[in-house]
């Protein structure tokens, strides 16, 4: 199995080589044929792979040591179980689509080739981050994928928004790379290893251990765990690390469907699923990862309901799911993090599919108040979106309400310290979710068609390589809760991937909630369950409010904003995040590095230090070269004197 | 038999002597330069002498390269001087001071 | 007083001589002439120290052939003496000053370290003794390297002595080698194209070569 494990990255990474170094040679048609080709081979031998570890399968070891250092053996290695082959599916068979839809949607691009070397790197990025079996490669991934990120989000690199907001995000990961590396040192620093299977080990060990800080002693386990997370803080964007991800949507919509709603943002939550064995002994750190994505959760989703731009809304929507992906792991239901991590990365890369197939019938025009009344010209992009927007709000059967109820309910049922506040509010989260999501249903495909007269003329449905995958990944986001959710109730889907406290076990609960029922009767259960509980009556209302609100009487959320006034304005602004960065990170240090440049640098280093020094050997040479006459005889007055100097010494001693 | 210190003191009296010569005859290249002849000379007869009397040959092996180094030197020298008198036809060495800084 | 010790009170006296003459005599040829008196009386100081061999070289090499370079130069360049001795009596007295203290200088050094009683004189050689062939093994066995450093440097000199001084004069009727080689076809000879003459017509052109 070791060479196709091996085979997975290394395909992807060579379609990207091809395209990258080839593709102005090749051409178009054989650039996305290789790169299509070779994200098909991935996912068609993580299905493999997949099987395999459903099948009792287990990997884990280094196939190649790259170098040793101190002692310490940095190496290239699998941890193949079912959390990274359940990653491997989701990621390959997501990546798949992008690339099938990008043909489309980049036809008349003229960075056509570049576009699928990017997006082919990324995929092998992605998969060396979910299969690697060390801290170090890890690290590898987590920084190729940022890399593509940046490379993906400034791809049309004459747009200065563009530029701006890649730089943006580039800045904003390196904070919670800088937490994340920490973290990865002081695992080194602890445990002496950086692989998978030795920390693990002697997790319980060092978990004694803590160490004098401010505010009394910490737990070791408390520092990495929180270090790390503020790694995946950066990455899956979680306030206050959030503000790069609505900027990212610079970038073209395939990518943002791939990287910035699917797969990338997701590998902080893989991350801390993974690390599970450590978070579990902290409850501390347990604790911020509850809080933090809570906040994130509703927030975010509050701010989705005031953004026109079509990818903006789906792009808060992402940052709210993140949350919710994130309470799930503070819950320590880290599997439901991950099932709602696939059922999102379908039906949200769905969602940016069908918002990128509007938008490239509008013209590449983002702004939903420009739109409407798309449903009767574009029927395949409605019903798919509709589908993602269902599945989103978490409407029962589709895949997000299986999910997000589960999350829901392990927050409810969590004991760690800010639970009650974290159970409120994914479950007012919920009303949000459902009311932002039919809000951009009803904008942009009911009601009058309020786009130029011009692009109306134009106006008709995408070619089949847009909607095609569209419909491929509205099956999954139909389907996909009624397949996972057993295996996932069960513990099935992970394996052994993972390590739950019993303490904290919220899924235990959550499966005891069904005492034991199975296969249809459990999902028959689920579903009366979800029926008749808050969360799904809470959705209902926000589709209601959103019909009404935009259906009935269009005038009316203008009349609310007018009466909220600064609440309005607060929510609008993005909480201030962005103009506080601005004003203090950008603007302070533009204004520090002036300082220096202009202070320290040109003053003290370039005046006081070398134009001095300058000035001194000068003024010494001056003087120094009087004695430099330029006669020979002076020279040799000059060696007679050395010489009387050297036979007195040898005199006197 | 004649002691070393009279073949120092000889040395160290060409030595002095020759030295003396740089410096009276500090405008005539040609003159330096056989004082320059002289000098060596001087540490010559301290190398034999000391060959001689440690019976040592590689005093005399050392004094062998530097007639070597000598004549080189001395030709060279002569040559530059003719190079120097035909551009400026003069071999006075106060108003050769382009080396000054 | 033996004969050595005469022989060699002697020619340091002419060497002190020679050698303050040298430096002071008005005139360079004279003072190259002093120079070769200074060098024959040093070549006879090193025989007393049984240094034949380089007392020979001593004269051959400097009076046989850099004296006769400096003589060359000196009478080739055209100097005007009176410009070149200004100053010399100037510098008289700094010149002895400093001549004394270095005598002083160098007695004060040589009179601690280096007494008779410190270095003995060496025994007598055996007959048959050559300091020649003493030399010469020396030179071509331990000192074989510096000896051929020395054979490139007397190379190197008699190269760069050549290439400073040598110059094109205008008018010189020297052959240039290389140009020689490089000369094309084209330099040497030309083909000139030419009407062929008329000849009378019904005779065969080559009746001379048939047998009459």
């Amino acid at each position: 199995m070791t060479g196709i494990y091996t085979a997975i990255p290394l395909s992807c990474l060579a379609a990207a080589l091809i395209t990258g170094l080839f593709g102005k040679i090749i051409g178009r048609r054989a650039a996305h044929s290789v790169a299509i080709a070779g994200v098909a081979v991935a996912f068609a031998l993580s299905v493999v792979v997949y099987a395999d570890v459903r099948a009792g399968n287990l990997f884990n070891g280094a196939i190649y040591t790259w170098a040793v250092s101190g002692g310490v053996p940095l190496r290239i290695g699998f941890m193949i179980d079912g959390l990274s082959a359940a990653m491997m599916v989701v990621v390959t068979f997501v990546s798949l689509m992008v690339h099938i839809y990008t043909i489309g949607y980049m036809a008349d691009d003229p960075g056509y080739q570049r576009f699928f070397c990017y997006i082919a790197l990324f995929t092998f990025a992605m998969l060396m981050l979910v299969m690697a079996n060390n801290f170090l490669q890890l690290f590898f991934g987590w920084e190729a994928v940022g890399l593509v990120s940046y490379l993906l989000i400034g791809f049309w690199y004459e747009r200065d928004s563009a530029i701006f907001a890649n730089l943006k995000a580039f800045l904003v990961n390196r904070v919670g790379d800088f937490g994340f590396l920490l973290g990865i040192a002081a695992v080194l620093y602890l445990f002496g290893s950086l692989d998978y299977g030795a920390v693990f080990a002697g997790a319980d060990r060092v978990a004694q251990q803590s160490v004098a800080g401010p505010f009394g002693e910490w737990q070791w386990m408390t520092i990495i765990c929180l270090l790390l997370f503020v790694g995946a803080m950066g990455k899956s964007a979680q306030i206050p690390l959030h503000v790069w991800l609505p900027d990212s949507m610079e970038g073209p919509t395939p990518i943002s469907a791939l990287i910035h709603a699917a797969t990338m943002v997701t590998a902080g939550i893989f991350m801390v699923a993974r690390m599970s064995p450590l978070f579990e002994l902290s409850e501390t750190a347990l604790s911020v990862v509850l809080v933090t994505g809570a906040t994130t959760a509703i927030l975010m989703a509050l701010v989705g309901l005031v953004q026109n731009d079509i990818k903006r809304v789906v792009a808060y929507s992402t940052l709210s799911q993140l949350g919710y992906m994130t309470v799930a792991l503070g819950a320590s239901a880290y599997q439901i993090a991950i099932f709602h991590l696939g059922t999102h990365a379908f039906f949200k890369a769905l969602l940016f599919l069908a918002a990128g197939s509007v938008i490239i019938a509008m013209h590449h025009e983002q702004d939903m108040r420009k739109m409407g009344g798309l449903r009767t010209i574009m029927p395949v992009t409605y019903i798919t979106a509709a589908v993602g927007s269902l599945a989103l709000a978490g409407i029962p059967p589709f895949a997000g309400f299986f999910s997000k109820d589960a999350i829901i309910e392990s927050a409810r049922h969590s004991q760690v310290w800010g639970a009650g506040y974290a159970y409120t509010a994914v479950l007012l989260g919920v009303f949000v979710t459902a009311f932002y999501s039919f809000r951009l249903l009803f904008i942009t495909f009911h009601g009058k068609n309020r786009s130029d007269p011009h692009i109306r003329r134009h106006l008709r449905e995408s070619p089949w390589v847009v909607t095609g995958p569209l419909l491929a990944l509205a099956v999954p986001s139909i389907i996909a809760g009624f397949l996972l959710f057993e295996p996932v109730l069960s513990g099935e889907l992970l394996g052994g991937a993972i390590h739950i406290d019993p303490q904290h076990d919220a899924v235990a609960k959550l499966a005891a909630g069904y005492d034991g029922k199975q296969g249809f009767a459990l999902i028959l259960a689920a579903l009366v369950h979800g029926v008749s509980t808050a969360p799904f009556w809470l959705a209902v209302a926000g589709i209601i409010c959103a019909w009404y609100g935009y259906r009935k009487k269009p005038e009316l959320p203008g009349k609310i904003a007018a009466a909220c006034g600064p609440l309005y304005r607060i929510v609008q602004n993005k909480y201030g995040f962005d103009d506080l960065y601005q004003a203090v990170f950008a603007r302070g240090s533009l204004r520090l590095g002036n300082l220096l440049s202009r202070r320290i640098d040109a003053g003290l280093i370039d005046d006081a230090v070398v134009n001095n020094s300058a000035r001194v050997v000068r003024r010494c040479a001056g003087v120094m070269r009087k004695a430099q006459t330029g006669f020979t005889h002076h020279y040799a007055f000059a060696m007679i004197i050395g010489l009387f100097c050297l036979i007195t010494l040898f005199v006197w001693l | 038999m004649i002691p070393l210190s009279h073949y120092l003191a000889l040395g160290a009296a060409l030595f002095a002597l020759s030295v003396v010569g740089i410096f009276l005859n500090r405008k005539n290249v040609v003159i330096l330069l056989m004082s320059i002849e002289l000098l060596l000379l001087a540490v010559n007869i301290n190398f034999v002498a000391f060959s001689h009397f440690l019976q040592d040959v590689a005093g005399q092996v050392f004094v062998f390269f530097i007639l070597t180094v000598a004549a080189a030197e001395s030709a060279i020298g002569l040559a530059i001087l003719i190079v120097l008198f035909r551009s400026r036809r003069t071999i006075n060495v106060e108003e050769l001071d382009s080396l000054k800084g | 007083m033996t004969f050595l010790q005469f022989a060699f009170y002697f020619f340091s006296a002419t060497l002190i001589f020679a050698a303050a003459m040298v430096v002071t005599v008005r005139n360079p040829v004279k003072a190259a002439l002093f120079l070769v008196l200074a060098f024959f009386s040093a070549a006879c100081v090193w025989i007393t120290l049984q240094a034949e061999f380089l007392a020979i070289v001593l004269v051959l090499v400097y009076v046989g052939a850099v004296m006769v370079l400096f003589l060359f130069v000196v009478m080739m360049l055209d100097i005007d003496l009176a410009e070149l001795r200004a100053g010399f009596a100037r510098y008289l007295p700094v010149g002895s000053v400093i001549a004394v203290l270095l005598v002083v200088e160098i007695a004060l050094a040589l009179a601690g370290s280096f007494s008779p009683q410190r270095f003995a004189n060496p025994p007598a050689q055996a007959a048959g003794y050559s300091n020649t062939r003493e030399l010469g093994e020396q030179l071509y066995t331990t000192y074989v390297y510096p000896f051929e450093i020395a054979a490139f440097i007397l190379l190197v000199a008699i190269v760069a002595a050549i290439a400073l001084t040598m110059r094109e004069r205008p008018g010189g009727k020297r052959i240039d080698p290389a140009g020689q080689v490089r000369t094309r076809r084209d330099q040497r000879l030309r083909i000139v194209k030419m009407k062929p003459a008329n000849r009378p017509t019904g005779q065969p052109a080559d009746r001379e070569d048939q047998p009459s």
